[in-house]
């Protein structure tokens, strides 16, 4: 029953399947198989099947909410979810039950979608591999050794793996593209202000953006549409009106100019990723799309300003977890002694590493020389961008390096922030992008062909992603996991 | 390079009870990440002003409405300590 949302739709308007038989599988092979994928920390039973029943009814009446009505679906475990535990993947929220929806998880509501449960993620969506889970690693379906990529690494594998119809991520510095090129599924991650981020727990606040995970393209739009649109409770929310994303899908590339940046082919990069690419390229040119190289010079130094400008945000961002207003606590001899066990205790390695950095970075003296820095420099990725996007209606490039690396195979901090050297530049400059399958390695781990766009420029990266998928047979493959 | 001193300032600062063991180690992981993070020193930014945020979004304003809020008991629902309609903390002024 593991198919795109789209088709269960049709399924359900035609009587062939109900949302709950389809809930009812989905919850079985969570049952079956999700004690060796690790992609949820919280499973909601109960509230899946009583929403799927509902949803039931409506189809039966022929009047269901919308195209999302009935759609079995995952969400990362930083989106609040009332009376469902959140807790952001760290021992400091295990206990956490938000009393409200975040904007995006009330929309998905409201549009009829069954949530099934919660996914892992690296700890504060700090990391690459969803390793540094305070609970569990996850596994990627395609080769259980492999790591399926993060933060976002349940709602990916859980996608690839049949145990969820579709999936929402955050995206930092790459936290849904690449696990979605590691696991073989589309993830996008839209313009900076396109979707509400009230509710979701924040990592990095000029970064952070909710987007989905699907198996095709059209399902991409349309989980984009049911999410999209301006929010009065989130101010950097966007008041622009939200395009007909599905409309947009079959209009081609012929006539489109996608700009290929002579950067994002670097040395010690994956020979069998740097093909696979290059052949979507050249599908792509097939197709009618008009390829010119551009240069996007300060991209090599995105990730140094990135891991300047994200731990300084984090770390101020996380000081609200203190053992007062919820979290976990620690017993002290007074208040900053119990403060500082609290934090000691709650937070794992990566998340101190990053609190440490970022106060270090934003503390007396050195605030011009990191912090200033890095924003200048982030005007420079920028500026390049509009420059490069003057010229061409789109960027194609590779999501990652390489291909899901194996569990425990990145010990060391710098060698997992290299990683997200191609995902980074579009968080600094906000720009929408998502990561649609373009073929496989030799060991049959999943490549990801990247598409960057203009600001709210979504349907046009939706477009050229559903033109390649259509002209290629990625889709069909499935990992073989039972 | 960040010594040993500078490591106990900014984990008094972050309020993180680090051991000698963890302060230790950290100082060894800063000073690797950010001598990555020097190669930024090579970057021409004179003149370039800096961006805070992707979107030119500023000042934004909506009506004074008085609207429903939160219940006090749903936010006090996940105090790790409280008393009465209060978040109870550790003894903060000493009599």
């Amino acid at each position: 029953m593991h198919r795109p949302i789209h088709e269960l739709t049709d399924a359900y308007r035609r009587g062939d399947l109900t949302p709950t038989a389809v809930a009812e599988s989905y919850l079985a092979r969570i049952a079956a198989l999700d004690a060796r994928v690790g992609a949820y920390l919280t499973v909601v039973r109960e509230h899946a099947l009583a929403a799927a029943q509902e949803s039931e009814r409506r189809w039966r009446a022929g009047a269901p909410l919308g195209p999302l009505d009935g759609a079995p679906l995952a969400l990362k475990d930083v989106l609040c979810t009332r009376g469902v535990r959140t807790t952001c993947g760290s021992k400091m929220l295990e206990a956490f039950v938000p009393p409200y929806d975040a904007t995006v998880v009330e929309r998905l509501r409201a549009a009829g979608a069954v949530v099934l449960g919660k996914t892992n993620l690296d700890e504060f969506a700090m990391g690459s591999s969803t390793e540094h889970s305070a609970f569990h690693p996850t596994r990627n379906p395609w080769d259980l050794s492999r790591v399926p990529g993060g933060s976002s690494g349940g709602s990916a594998a859980a996608v690839a793996g049949g145990l969820a119809a579709g999936a929402f991520g955050s995206d930092t510095g790459g936290s849904i593209r690449q696990p979605a090129a590691f696991c073989g599924v589309v993830g996008m991650k839209p313009t900076y202000g396109r979707v509400s981020r009230y509710g979701l727990v924040a990592l990095a606040s000029s970064l952070d953006q909710i987007g989905p995970f699907a198996q095709d393209v059209e399902d991409t739009a349309l989980l984009l549409g049911a999410i999209a649109g301006h929010d009065r409770r989130d101010s950097t929310s966007i008041a622009a009106p939200v395009p007909d994303y599905m409309a947009e899908l079959p209009r081609g590339v012929d006539g489109l100019t996608l700009g290929l940046p002579d950067e994002y082919f670097i040395d010690g990069m994956d020979p069998e990723v740097e093909r696979a690419v290059r052949e979507a390229i050249d599908v792509l040119r097939g197709l009618g799309a008009r390829i010119e190289r551009v240069s996007l010079p300060t991209t090599r130094h995105s990730l140094a300003a990135y891991y300047i400008i994200l731990p300084a945000e984090a770390s101020s961002n996380l000081a609200r977890y203190d053992g007062v207003k919820y979290g976990l606590r620690v017993p002290g001899r007074d208040l900053v002694d119990m403060e500082s066990r609290t934090r000691a205790a709650g937070f794992g390695a990566e998340v101190r590493r990053r609190i440490m950095l970022g106060t270090y970075a934003l503390s007396a003296g050195y605030y011009d020389a990191y912090y200033g820095k890095a924003q200048s420099v982030r005007t420079l990725v920028r500026r390049e961008f509009g420059a490069a996007f003057a010229r061409v209606d789109l960027i194609v490039a590779p999501t990652t390096p390489n291909v899901a690396f194996k569990h425990g195979e990145k010990e060391d901090p710098l060698s997992m922030y290299l990683n997200d050297v191609f995902t980074i530049p579009g968080n600094l400059s906000g720009i929408p992008g998502v990561s649609v399958p373009c073929g496989f390695s030799g060991a049959g781990l999943p490549i990801g062909l990247q598409i960057l766009g203009r600001p709210l420029d979504e349907a046009r990266v939706l477009r050229a992603a559903y033109a390649y998928e259509k002209a290629t047979p990625w889709r069909a493959r499935r990992p073989e996991l039972v | 390079m960040i010594d040993r001193k500078d490591v106990e300032h900014v984990a008094r600062l972050t309020r993180l009870a680090l051991t000698e063991a963890e302060l230790e180690r950290m100082r060894e992981q800063l000073n690797s990440i950010l001598a990555h993070l020097d190669t930024l020193r090579l970057v021409d930014t004179t003149g370039v002003e800096p961006t805070s945020h992707a979107v030119d979004v500023v000042n934004v304003m909506r009506e004074d409405e008085v609207e429903p809020c939160f219940p006090q008991d749903a936010m006090l629902g996940n105090a790790p300590d409280r008393s009465g309609e209060f978040f109870r903390v550790p003894r903060i002024i000493e009599e």
